[in-house]
């Protein structure tokens, strides 16, 4: 028996999610990701002194929309300064809500488990800039000297503290999927892990099994993909086992993950921990969501994860395998659920749609190409008719984002996948029969099985462009004419 | 009339007309700081070539008939804490010694809309913490009636270059009687208008809460006048009230059944002289057909501890921006914690060092709830208190400064200095609007201003009695280098 059967694993995670606004959380300045270093700033950005923050209406409409999508209660809220020293903070706090947050008491459902995750809190705040250090150790100590840049300075942030509900590093990766999934369906993010648009602190405890209260937790900080956060919490959790197993006992600790070395190690203890002074922001207002505006928000907010998955699964009429399963997640997390519904109301099979989206599509679209509902349905369509057989089909759809303007028709023909003529199969029949005699007495006397032999013989001589049913069925009436 | 004796109004008038350019008007003001300004130290810089660009384009914008701003060639001194594009912002401290801002606050956008002239910046205690600017980071400035005498402060440069005549008007800023106590010391008209009519965006913050920007003149329409100008809502500021504006020619005189409270709790402890000249307001008033009496407003009393803690708390925060990374000065250390320490140690000076001790501590974790929070609610108490009183009074009367100008040096010790604002700081605490008006002298034959408070948005009202105070008063206040003898 392992160490791991001995103990049970509690996480929470506190998600950072950067919203998609036009401009910061308090200025005019432009939000986005890649700009050259300090050209997205301003006096209210750079915390010059005199200048003073005006909220951004739309982060307000986002932080409400991803409140409502996890069933969060919209309230009154303050904002407060939390108050620290570093580079990247300009005005030597941060403006964040404390005890007053806009959401609370929401939860989320794990897509597998359908186990309810409890989310406490989202809650708005800005972002910080982004500090460099240039130096051997990589951190601010020891470094030979910082760059900062304050283009995210200012981005406007939600928050999402979820309960300590979590009792592994594969729950904590499924939360933060389904998570990601929800905030993207509402259009408040783009989700870019890779970007740091979607930032998990981690914080893990052990209990022995048996025992009841939760063992002294730490925070592991900046997890910037679903693959980090899985290995980090796996280890830290085994850490701390180890750790308490040998007779230490864990310190509560904030802790840095380092990817290359696969291990987490201390940044500061509770002791270190700063004292943030969190007082309320007098340069602007308590926030009061208009109930109107919320109400407007809740009732044009778009279907949500859960809901297509269900909407996708019931045009297969159920029973689905794993990887079907798989399928339908992957489809709705790319945005392709349409494609498929599409595709099945075109008449093509559930299964053949929900297979070509989910991979040859759903592989297009990762690498930022687009192919138009109409064509993809046109594909489909065709294959399942038979036109196009799956090779061809998938190679139709990968050539078709080379030239958006190409028709499918036009670059089936191109492509040479134009399926033969009745009467040109006709004659490859005959062709086949009389290169394959042997075989061709065999199949006469009843042996069946090689009908694919001679459609392999069939698609080779025709570079593909037969079509294996119609050649099968004048093979067989060849030889009943034979009998 | 020599130039630098009209009044604000006047000179715009003139300049209007044509009778005067406002080159002219801009070269008289500058001839008086060049000469007499050694003697006072009122700046920190003097805007000579911008000042006379900005009145040439006026004088040229009247040449091509275009109609004039109502400020129109009025030479406007600015205290050091609002950022003017360009032109060295200091607040008085080493720390931002040689910091141009890449902006301009909104009142000096406002004025250059109406076609004033800024002059220059004005000297004041470092970030505004202070009552009579000798905690400037720089030097102290003389008081231009008594040179042996502050001017108050923190406005104090504000308050001596209205008085010197080195300009018609001022800005200054007002947290716990940083305009008002200055007015009084130096015998010129000071207003802190109601918090969130007057813009504070581009206004270096002390304590955001408190903080207001206002006037100083030499009389009350010129006052009114310029409040008119720079008051107005202010997408920039999110704390900038929406709906209100200040009409200055709504003011009338008639003060005729008009019920005034004179607070009890700010006629204890006032000097000899302060009380004469208030007995004397209160006379001129009821002459005018005021009804006078007094009243209490208890909580007042705590209002000096409360603000000690919120005032403090807030600039802790305000002030963490200066930490040697972006602009200013920069001690560089071993690492950037000795950085931010040696900064920081070396840039501000021991007020403001020990303000943001006290501040620091007072939001600290364990002692919020009984420091701050607790202030808080002294706050909302002496809002109630105010509010009870106006009831039944129309507007509220004390001295503006327990004493008349003190000398140098002669309030060391921290706590006496932070009692020279007992009467000012619960009008901050409330919100309220209050000014401060020159009515009298008292000892030593200093100025004494007496002050009028008023009920959140009600400076009409409150003009009205200064204005009739004013009209009651004795003779204006001139500088040491003038008086007869």
């Amino acid at each position: 028996m392992g160490i791991e059967d001995d103990f049970l694993i509690t996480v929470g995670l506190e998600v950072h999610c950067e919203l998609r606004t036009a401009t910061k959380l308090f200025c005019g300045c432009a939000n986005e990701f890649g700009s050259e270093p300090n050209t997205n700033v301003c006096p209210v950005c750079l915390g010059l002194p005199g200048s003073l923050p005006v909220l951004n209406e739309m982060a307000v409409k986002y932080a409400i929309a991803i409140g409502i999508a996890l069933n969060c209660e919209i309230r009154p809220s303050v904002f407060h300064r939390k108050n620290y020293f570093y580079p990247d903070m300009p005005k030597g706090y941060q403006v964040s809500q404390y005890d007053e947050p806009i959401c609370v008491n929401g939860h989320l459902e794990l897509p597998a488990s359908m186990k309810k995750i409890r989310v406490e809190r989202a809650h708005m705040e800005e972002d910080t800039g982004k500090t460099t250090h240039v130096g051997i150790s990589g951190r601010i100590h020891g470094s030979d000297f910082s760059l900062v840049d304050y283009n995210r300075a200012g981005i406007p942030l939600v928050e999402i503290v979820s309960a300590p509900d979590m009792v592994s590093a594969e729950e904590a990766r499924d939360y933060v999927a389904e998570l990601r999934s929800i905030l993207v369906a509402t259009g408040a993010t783009d989700g870019k892990m890779e970007e740091g648009s979607l930032r998990v602190d981690a914080n893990v405890s052990v209990r022995p099994i048996g025992t009841e209260t939760l063992g002294t937790r730490c925070e592991i900080k900046n997890l910037n993909s679903l693959k980090s956060l899985g290995r980090a919490i796996q280890f830290e959790a085994r850490r701390q086992m180890e750790l308490i197993e040998s007779g230490g006992t864990v310190r509560q600790e904030t802790r840095h993950w380092n990817e290359d070395q696969g291990s987490t190690s201390a940044l500061r203890s509770k002791e270190e921990a700063y004292d943030y002074r969190y007082f309320p922001e007098p340069d602007l207002l308590p926030l009061v969501p208009d109930a109107k505006i919320t109400e407007s928000i809740r009732e044009s907010m778009p279907p949500l994860p859960m809901a297509r998955r269900a909407t996708l699964a019931q045009l297969g009429h159920g029973n689905y395998s794993r990887s079907e399963t798989e399928q339908i997640h992957t489809c709705v997390n790319t945005d392709l659920d349409s494609y498929v519904i599409a595709a099945v109301e075109a008449g093509v099979g559930f299964k053949l749609a929900l297979s070509r989206a989910s991979n040859e599509l759903a592989g297009i679209v990762s690498q930022g190409a687009e192919v138009a509902v109409a064509k993809f349905v046109e594909v489909a369509s065709a294959e399942a008719q038979g036109q196009l057989s799956a090779t061809q089909a998938k190679a139709v759809l990968s050539q078709l984002v080379l030239d958006p303007d190409v028709g499918v028709k036009e670059l089936i023909s191109k492509l040479g996948f134009e399926v033969m003529s009745d009467g040109d199969t006709s004659g490859l029949v005959g062709e086949i029969i009389a290169q394959n005699q042997i075989e061709w007495h065999r199949y006469i006397a009843g042996d069946d099985q090689l009908t694919g032999f001679f459609i392999g013989r069939a698609m080779k001589a025709s570079s593909g462009r037969v079509n294996g049913r119609v050649f099968s069925s004048l093979l067989a009436k060849r030889r009943e004419q034979e009998r | 009339m020599a130039i630098i004796d009209m009044t604000a109004l006047e000179m715009a008038q003139k300049v209007q007309s044509g009778e005067v350019s406002a080159r002219e008007v801009t070269e008289a003001h500058l001839a008086e700081i060049r000469a007499y300004d050694d003697g006072v130290g009122a700046f920190l810089s003097v805007l000579e070539e911008r000042a006379l660009d900005q009145a040439d384009l006026v004088d040229a914008k009247r040449r091509r008939g275009e109609n004039l701003g109502s400020l129109a060639g009025v030479p406007v001194a600015l205290k050091d804490n609002m950022a003017y594009r360009g032109i060295e912002t200091t607040c008085g401290s080493k720390i931002l010694s040689g910091w141009k801002p890449p902006y301009s606050a909104t009142v000096i956008e406002r004025l250059l809309f109406q076609d004033a002239i800024p002059i220059g910046k004005t000297n004041l205690d470092e970030f505004a913490m202070g009552s009579s600017t000798e905690n400037s980071g720089f030097f102290p400035t003389k008081n231009p009636v008594d040179p042996s005498r502050v001017p108050g402060g923190s406005s104090g440069g504000s308050a001596a270059s209205v008085a010197a005549r080195f300009a018609p008007l001022a800005l200054g800023s007002d947290t716990g009687g940083s305009i008002r106590q200055p007015a009084s010391l130096c015998g010129v008209v000071g207003v802190k208008p109601t918090y969130g009519t007057v813009s504070r965006y581009g206004l270096i913050a002390f304590a955001s809460s408190l903080d207001q920007i206002g006037p100083f003149a030499r009389n009350v329409s010129d006052a009114a006048a310029l409040l008119g100008v720079i008051s107005g809502h202010d997408p920039l500021d999110s704390t900038s009230i929406a709906d209100f504006t200040f009409d200055p020619s709504s003011i009338s005189t008639d003060i005729f059944g008009l019920r005034i409270g004179v607070i009890e709790e700010m006629t204890e402890g006032i000097s000899t002289g302060v009380a004469a000249v208030l007995a004397d307001a209160i006379s001129a008033l009821e002459d005018a057909g005021a009804v006078v009496s007094s009243v209490s407003i208890p909580a007042t009393r705590y209002g000096l501890s409360a603000y000690y803690l919120i005032a403090p708390a807030e600039a802790s925060s305000n002030l963490a921006r200066f930490d040697g990374v972006r602009y200013g000065l920069r001690v560089e250390g071993a690492d950037i914690t000795e950085t931010y320490e040696l900064t920081r140690a070396q840039g501000f000076g021991p007020e403001v060092k020990r303000r943001i001790m006290l501040g620091t501590y007072a939001l600290s974790a364990g002692y919020y709830d009984a420091l701050y929070g607790k202030a808080q609610q002294v706050r909302t108490l002496i809002v109630n208190d105010f509010s009870s009183a106006y009831e039944s009074f129309d507007v509220l009367l004390s001295p503006t400064s327990p004493t008349v100008a003190f000398e140098f040096g002669e309030k060391a010790d921290p706590l006496s200095m932070y009692m020279s604002d007992v009467c000012t700081i619960p009008s901050n605490l409330a919100g309220h609007p209050a000014m401060s008006v020159p009515f009298g002298f008292g000892e030593n034959d200093l100025p004494v201003g007496v002050q009028v408070l008023a009920p959140a948005l009600g400076e009409t009202t409150m003009f009205a009695v200064a204005k009739t105070l004013e009209n009651a008063a004795k003779a204006s206040v001139l500088p040491f280098w003038r008086k007869p003898g």
